[in-house]
């Protein structure tokens, strides 16, 4: 059996500040980036208000579909939210849904999720400092009485740690079962052809062809989609119970 | 013979993590019985619904990746085995 299944590599050290290292989730979060950013200029090009192409018809459609998403949520006066909701969709399905093409997800490494987890939390953290004032921003964890200081602290940290490890969680089982099913048709290929005395010709893994494909719709598409959506709404959810 | 020791233990422990599983499993099989059973009274909600339900079932899944998440650090990040 040579199934391998590894944390993201290092593939290159940058001489800046005693080397740092550039894993592989960092090269494909470019890939991302360049995706996402070349999708976007590609959609918004020459727009033109008289006679809208069916591109620009494809762009209204997804600002709109953002815009709504954050209305329903968070309630009419959030409408500046928009962008960041869309962002943090943008780049976690394309992110999850990256490993179609044969690259490692960025997302099945934790350090990815986790700093969309922190970026989340700060804004949690900012807009509490924002209705609430200093004073109230630290009463917040004494209440109802002091003896539960403890406990929300440990309740305010565990929203990033649950939010980034749920994507996490999601992506790399995907990755690993993925990497496991891979395996086990490969070694059925082999059994199956075993008996051709030619060894090339043995190890031509015939039952790897379409099979994964059943797979990969549901760990690709379906499961990067609703983590995508579920990190959005609790987002939304949580900005705006702070803001209150 | 410490190493054997550590290793097998963290076998078990791997299969004893992933029990979790079941929590999950009974908390969305209810959660996804009573969508059915709002679909069937309301079906114009049906969208709604839906939505509502998977949000709710990937939230609900989120202590079973937790064991999942215990039992991949002991599968392949050991930090057990280091201490001996």
């Amino acid at each position: 059996m040579d199934v391998s299944i590894n944390g993201p590599k290092v593939l290159f050290t940058l001489p800046f500040f005693g080397g740092i290292d550039v894993s592989q989730s960092v090269v494909s979060s470019w890939v991302v980036l360049a995706l996402v950013t070349v999708f976007c200029l590609w959609l918004t090009h020459d727009m033109s208000v008289t006679n809208p192409s069916k591109r620009q018809i494809a762009a209204e459609k997804l600002v709109l579909m953002v815009k709504e998403l954050v209305e329903n949520n968070m309630g009419q006066n959030w409408q500046h939210f928009a962008p960041l909701v869309a962002t943090i969709l943008a780049y976690s399905f394309c992110s999850s849904a990256l490993s179609i093409t044969g690259l490692r997800s960025p997302t099945a490494d934790f350090s990815v999720t986790l700093a969309m987890a922190l970026i989340t939390f700060s804004l949690i953290q900012l807009y509490h400092l924002k209705s609430k004032g200093v004073f109230g921003f630290f009463k917040r964890f004494v209440e109802p009485v002091p003896v539960m200081l403890p406990m929300n602290i440990i309740g305010e940290v565990s929203l990033p740690a649950s939010m980034s490890l749920r994507h996490f969680g999601n992506i790399t089982s995907g990755t690993v079962i993925t990497a496991l099913v891979y395996g086990a048709l490969a070694a059925f290929s082999r059994l199956v052809l075993g008996w051709i005395p030619n060894t090339f010709i043995a190890n031509i893994p015939i039952f790897q062809v379409g099979i994964p494909a059943v797979l990969s719709v549901y760990f690709d598409m379906f499961s990067s989609a609703i983590q995508a959506y579920i990190f959005c709404m609790l987002t939304m959810a949580n900005v705006a119970s702070a803001a209150e | 013979m410490e190493r054997a020791i550590v290793l097998a233990a963290s076998a078990i422990g791997i299969g004893i993590a992933m029990i979790a599983g079941i929590g999950p499993g009974i908390g969305e099989g209810y959660a996804v019985g009573q969508a059915c059973a709002a679909i069937g009274r309301q079906p114009e909600a049906q969208s709604k619904v839906t939505s509502t339900m998977i949000l709710g079932c990937a939230i609900a899944e989120s202590t079973g990746i937790y064991s999942l998440v215990v039992s991949l650090i002991l599968l392949f990040a050991n930090p057990l085995v280091n201490l001996l």
